[in-house]
């Protein structure tokens, strides 16, 4: 099976690890990666501003770049959410791009997702001994459906502990822009996380989205906590970094 | 529709966040109804398809509207009721004034009500010299606080019992002791001679029967009751959205509410008042006003943000939502609060005046997830947010960003060469450990509150570029070689 990843702009810039282990995992799982150059944001940033037009735009970019791939995987829910449940409405009066939009939302996967669901991993086959908790984001389950299949996964790792987050379900308060209009707001919703986080006592806090762990990340740093900080594609590459 | 002398909403969120005692009192009640709301509707099963349900109603009633709202005041005034059908604040408040002038009121009860809310009623009824009395527990302590209330269905949600304490203290003339019992002793004293002694009884509605022109009240604590038998007069406020057409669709509605407020399977009290007293009624009051509120309501049929009018203000979305759980109700400024105030303010009070709140969420969608008619809330905010953007109001700053943005990421390779100079610039920033923790420019919004890691060395996709070469130079290598060699062969 041959499949092209949808790096996301926020991986490729800050988090170019994260993206380089989804491709090892899904190659040992048996299957060819392709990165098509042209790909670069899902337009998401533009669309949840309010800036329907200059999404509409940059979601043309990215569904070009993926025109000629059967399949596509992306580790991150927000960015699949967007592709998968708001592009077929942003072209939903465009009769060129709306099929085209609509193609493309139909062959997007989340990365976990398209492990459990499309290839039917069960075990992952990889040792990662830690301590760990998993934050579910709110795109990711409640835009995109897919709750449990990091959990199907991680869960099947040698080694790895997993303490039940309390309250699993609250934003952590990134929100993209809401992180920076509203950041007062932002944070409190952090350092709300950050405590159920610390009653776990997990020393690893694991994502399905750069965005939630980038925030968070940077909000454990400035309060000076050494939490490590991994995408659910780093703890199936046996926690690489 | 505004609630604070404080304009802007980053401030009041700013003030919410450093009173640690709102928070925690927010917090708390916030936690229990969402539990609540929780296991009621595992206990009463297939909450989606009530959902549904629940959604099918609203929608229909609102698309057939006009309709229902004639049909009602029809039936209403086949039950010797009187109705009203208020345009604006001003129309509201002048009838309900009028009919306290005529009757000659002194004293007025009230159970809650958040229209009267939004109406400002009681500033009115008090300039006319009328005591006007909050009958709902909650409602009477803010009325003692002198605050609007902060939440849609717990007025008082961000007080604690010792502040109420202090409150019926004040008025007892006593220090009383903070224990609930001996507080809502207090409060029922006090209100039990306020009953008697009014002669007009003020309620909201939470739903109106079109079929029979009958309110329907859902209450808990009786004092809608009391509001509605021992006065006068009764006089009953409603949005003109809240009606439904039948007692069968009624019926999925009170499945919906009270678990989605409180967790509750029911109220203690459903109060069904179809008109005023009859011949041989043993009690009700001698006349019976209904006043239809559209104050903006009805602007909203036809756009895009119609399904807000579904809303059967159960206040589940604002008992999920983080935001609120952080800053409270009185953080927002408006009568209506949290996510469905978000959306609903803007709407009815203008979103010149209310433009920030729309960007008071993390589009997280728990409210979406909650609202037991299926309201898209999160969804409305990024229409409302949409329409700042092309109504032109946004700061420039912001537009020219997302211009930048889109013709960036609309060009590879310039996103490429972007990205490249991300770290560039941002590198002298950076400290020892490659965080960037200075607060200026527009860098500002994220590191006042935390640390940003500098841009990765090599982008992900530049790195895939160089591996993909290394891999056409690995496989060219040998060829190269046997070339080489088949020519000195050849040679
Ligand atoms: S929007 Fe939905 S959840 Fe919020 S108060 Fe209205 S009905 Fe309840």
């Amino acid at each position: 099976m041959r499949v092209a990843l949808f790096v996301t702009c926020l991986i490729d810039a800050f988090f170019p690890e994260v993206a380089k282990s989804a491709v090892r995992v899904l190659r040992r799982h048996g299957v060819e990666v392709d990165v098509p150059r042209t790909q670069t944001c899902c337009g998401q940033p533009a669309y949840n501003s309010g800036y329907r037009e200059e999404a509409r735009e940059v979601a043309k970019q990215l569904i070009r770049a993926f025109d000629g791939s059967a399949c596509v995987v992306t580790p991150s829910g927000s960015c699949a959410a967007m592709v998968r449940c708001e592009y077929p409405r942003l072209f939903a009066d465009d009769p060129e791009w709306r099929p085209r939009a609509e193609a493309l939302a139909a062959k997007t996967y989340e990365f976990s997702e398209f492990l459990v669901n499309v290839l039917g991993v069960e075990d992952p086959g990889v040792t990662f001994p830690a301590r760990a908790t998993v934050h579910a984001s709110c795109h990711m389950t409640r835009g995109l459906g897919v709750k449990d299949e990091p959990l199907c996964l991680l869960k099947r790792v040698k080694g790895l502990e997993l303490c039940p987050l309390p309250y699993r379900e609250d934003c952590c308060g990134f929100g993209g822009t809401f992180a920076v209009k509203m950041a007062g707001i932002s944070a409190a919703m952090a350092d709300e996380k950050i405590d159920h986080i610390e009653e776990t006592e997990a020393e690893v806090l694991i994502g399905s989205d750069m965005g939630c762990l980038w925030h968070l990340g940077g909000r454990l740093s400035r309060r000076g906590k050494p939490l490590r900080v991994l995408h659910v594609a780093q703890v199936l590459d046996g926690g690489r970094e | 529709m505004r609630t604070s002398a404080e304009r802007s909403f980053a401030r009041r969120a700013q003030q919410a966040l450093a009173d640690s005692t709102l928070r925690a009192a927010v917090r708390k009640a916030q936690e229990r109804f969402r539990t609540g709301k929780r296991n009621a509707e595992a206990e009463l099963g297939h909450w989606e398809a009530w959902r549904r349900l629940g959604e099918a109603i609203r929608r229909h009633t609102i698309e057939n509207l006009d309709f229902y709202l004639e049909q009602l005041a029809d039936n209403v005034e086949k039950n010797g009721g009187t109705v009203v059908f208020a345009a604006t604040e001003r129309e509201a408040v002048d009838y309900v004034v009028q009919v306290a002038r005529e009757e000659g009121a002194r004293r007025v009860v009230k159970s809650k009500s958040m229209v009267s809310e939004e109406l400002h009623l009681n500033r009115a009824l008090e300039a006319l010299g009328v005591d006007v009395v909050e009958t709902d527990l909650g409602e009477y302590i803010i009325q003692l606080a002198g605050e609007p209330p902060s939440h849609i269905i717990a007025p008082s949600i961000h007080k604690n019992r010792r502040q109420i304490a202090e409150l019926f203290s004040r008025v007892a003339g006593e220090a009383l002791p903070d224990d609930t019992p001996s507080l809502t002793r207090f409060a029922r004293r006090q209100l039990r001679r306020a009953f008697l002694e009014a002669d007009i009884g003020i309620t909201g509605c939470n739903f109106a029967v079109a079929e029979t022109g009958t309110i329907v009240l859902v209450s808990n604590e009786g004092n809608a009751r009391l509001t509605t038998t021992l006065p006068r007069v009764h006089i009953a406020i409603m949005g003109a959205e809240r009606i439904v057409p039948t007692w069968d669709d009624l019926d999925v509605m009170l499945h919906l509410l009270p678990r989605s407020a409180t967790g509750q399977k029911i109220t203690s009290y459903v109060t069904a008042i179809s008109g005023p007293r009859r011949a041989q009624d043993a009690d009700g009051p001698e006349a019976f006003h209904l006043v239809i509120v559209d104050n903006g309501r009805l602007d909203i049929l036809g756009t895009a943000y119609q399904d807000v009018l579904h809303c059967i203000r159960c206040g589940a979305c604002l008992n999920v939502c983080p935001v609120y759980r952080h800053i409270g109700g009185h953080a927002y400024g408006s009568v209506y609060s949290g996510p469905i105030g978000k959306v609903l303010t803007p709407l009815l009070g203008g979103m010149d005046e209310w433009h920030e709140l729309p960007h008071a969420s993390s589009l997280c969608a728990a409210c979406s997830e909650a609202c037991p008619v299926r309201i898209p809330l999160h969804e409305l905010l990024i229409e409302h947010r949409t329409e700042q953007v092309t109504r032109g109001t946004r700061p420039w700053a912001e537009r020219w960003a997302f211009r930048l943005y889109r013709w960036v990421v609309t060009r590879p390779a310039l996103y490429r060469r972007a990205v490249r100079w991300a770290r560039r610039l941002l590198a002298p920033l950076a400290d020892g450990e490659g965080k960037v923790r200075v607060q200026i420019g527009p860098l500002k919004g994220w590191t006042a509150q935390r640390d940003l890691p500098l841009p990765a060395r090599q982008s992900f996709l530049d790195w895939w570029e160089e591996e993909g070469r290394k891999e056409a130079a690995r496989q060219h290598e040998p060829r190269t070689e046997g070339e080489g060699r088949d020519g000195e062969r050849s040679a």
